[in-house]
């Protein structure tokens, strides 16, 4: 997990290896700035990733995903 | 700046749990544990409430809370969380209790405990997560299933009159007047979970204030059971469990109430009086020098209901706790109150007693035929048997054993009643084994038999136990 020191804008990042797919951050993402890889993980899961632009930080996929440490969100 | 990310509530890594993957919990994609447990640890954290949580853990998906949370965690039987809360937060008032509990096991086997402990106003917070069916053990049909919902014991759906209507526990919880907060919230769309999460710090706050019981539901879907998509299986919960299980707040007292007003005082545990009250039944005999057990007592009592087999154990146990040894008395025996069987087993030791339970008794005695062919062979080479021959037909192996053969139920009757050949034998045993003098023994038998007409009786029938053995 990076914790990059000087964050300009706000983000949100998956762990890929403890995303289970279920896709709920994707549906919840007022910004759409969700997507499901392609790439399987190593428990077979199809993660989700950030798209990588405008995300506000908003902390919605957050609190949607059922995993502690899969998704964490910056706001500057 | 903010962040979201995994609580520090939670451990860093999950130690506990078996196999790979060691930062993922065990639950399924799209449970909605996962959300339930992400708010009460950004909660615990936030409220800095960490430290003095004890979390219990039911039986059900959650079992394994305990890999998660990094605070106190005990794990309880099925259905039996509240009673495991109540009794963890009376022990340690300052501990914040969490009962986690799912459906099946807080609505269908826990459901006296449940209700009991939201009727005592335990302070305690009880987080019932009801996803319409038993989750863990493939998707039977729980207490709060739907009418028509399909579970893999309701194939064709669950039928209003062949399974019953769900159980709304809030609404049925709010009648009673001890809980202090109740609300049922889901995990839902964004909206619902932003109302759980400050349902959650509620129900906390409130137990942190001393402001009594609070009582959570989080509607929470089941992908794998309801064989939904995670999503689908979200929109489903919100269309259709909320009709049968509304949310909202069905009571809510926690401004009505002081802090502390659900607090229970503590008070340790008061040794000296119950020494005192122990003292009170000493007799003067007691003043004297410490009895010391030549030999510990590993005793087995067997006979029929009624000849007073169980009351025997417990008059040498009462003779060996005021001889300041340590006893156990342990009774086994049928439904019936008269001609069943029963035995008993009886420790006297110098020692701490390990277990109760006695399977080779160096001291037997039987009262008739049947436990004397039951336990004979259990006694180890040079035990006591004492026998009753006025009821036992055969001889035990004398070559391997030590016998007496006392017709206990005829002197009883001479003395004046066969209900005392209980008392003869005692008197047989003290003699035989000479752990106790007959003076020390028939003392605690005068303050022990609770009718005093009849002392003299137990007195002489001692007397006559101890002499036949003596002058044999």
């Amino acid at each position: 997990m990076s914790n990059s020191a000087a964050v300009e804008a706000p983000s949100m990042e998956v762990n890929p290896e403890l995303c289970k797919g279920c896709q709920l951050c994707v549906g919840v993402c007022p910004k759409s700035v969700i997507a499901i890889s392609e790439m399987l993980n190593s428990a077979s899961y199809h993660p989700a990733f950030y798209t990588g632009e405008d995300c506000t930080g908003c902390g919605l996929c957050f609190y949607a995903c059922p995993e502690p440490g899969a998704i964490r969100v910056v706001k500057p | 700046m903010k962040v979201y990310e995994k609580s520090p509530s939670f451990y860093e890594v999950f130690e506990r749990k078996s196999g790979p993957a060691k930062e993922a919990t065990h639950y399924c994609p799209g449970c909605g544990h996962g959300n339930v447990h992400k708010m009460i640890a950004e909660a615990l954290e936030d409220m800095n409430l960490t430290p003095r949580t004890v979390f219990v853990s039911p039986v059900g998906c959650s079992v394994f809370a305990y890999y998660y949370f990094d605070c106190g965690n005990t794990q309880a039987a099925h259905g039996r969380a509240p009673a495991v809360a109540t009794g963890v937060k009376r022990a340690n008032p300052n501990s914040i209790v969490i009962s986690y509990q799912g459906d099946g096991d807080l609505a269908a086997i826990g459901t006296a405990e449940t209700i009991h402990a939201a009727n005592r106003g335990e302070n305690i917070t009880v987080f019932f997560i009801n996803n319409a069916i038993y989750g863990m053990t493939g998707g039977q049909m729980a207490p709060t299933t739907l009418i028509g919902q399909r579970s893999a014991t309701t194939p064709r759906g669950r039928i209003e009159h062949v399974h019953g209507n769900p159980i709304r526990v809030c609404e049925m919880l709010a009648t009673l007047p001890a809980p202090t907060y109740i609300e049922r919230v889901a995990v839902g769309n964004s909206k619902h979970v932003m109302k759980m999460r400050k349902a959650i710090r509620k129900a906390l706050k409130i137990q942190s204030e001393g402001r009594g019981y609070s009582f959570v539901e989080i509607l929470s879907p089941c992908p794998t059971g309801w064989k939904m998509d995670p999503t689908v299986s979200r929109d489903w919960m919100v269309d259709e469990m909320t009709k049968v299980f509304p949310l909202g707040v069905f009571k809510d007292e926690s401004e009505n109430v002081d802090e502390g007003t659900w607090d229970r005082v503590y008070k340790p545990f008061d040794t000296g009086q119950v020494n005192e009250y122990l003292d009170r039944l000493k007799t003067s005999m007691t003043e004297g020098e410490p009895i010391v057990l030549k030999e510990n007592l590993h005793c087995k009592f067997a006979g029929f209901g009624g000849q007073g087999i169980l009351t025997l154990g417990l008059f040498l146990s009462q003779i060996g706790m005021r001889a300041g040894q340590q006893v156990s008395w342990f009774p086994a025996y049928g439904p019936e109150m008269r001609g069943g069987t029963a035995n008993c087993s009886v420790n006297l030791s110098n020692a701490r007693i390990g277990s109760p339970l006695v399977d080779k008794p160096n001291v037997l005695v039987v009262m008739n035929q049947p436990s004397l062919d039951a336990f004979e062979h259990a006694v180890p080479d040079g035990g006591l048997i004492i026998a009753d021959s006025t009821i036992v037909a055969s001889q035990p192996d004398s070559k391997r054993l030590r016998v007496v053969m006392i017709p206990a139920s005829k002197i009883a009757d001479e003395v004046g009643t066969p209900k005392i050949a209980n008392v003869v034998v005692l008197g047989a045993l003290a003699a035989a084994t000479g752990a106790f003098s007959p003076e020390y023994c028939m003392e605690t038998l005068r303050s022990v038999i609770k009718k005093k007409n009849l002392i003299e009786m137990n007195m002489e029938a001692f007397r006559r136990g101890y002499d036949f053995v003596k002058n044999q």
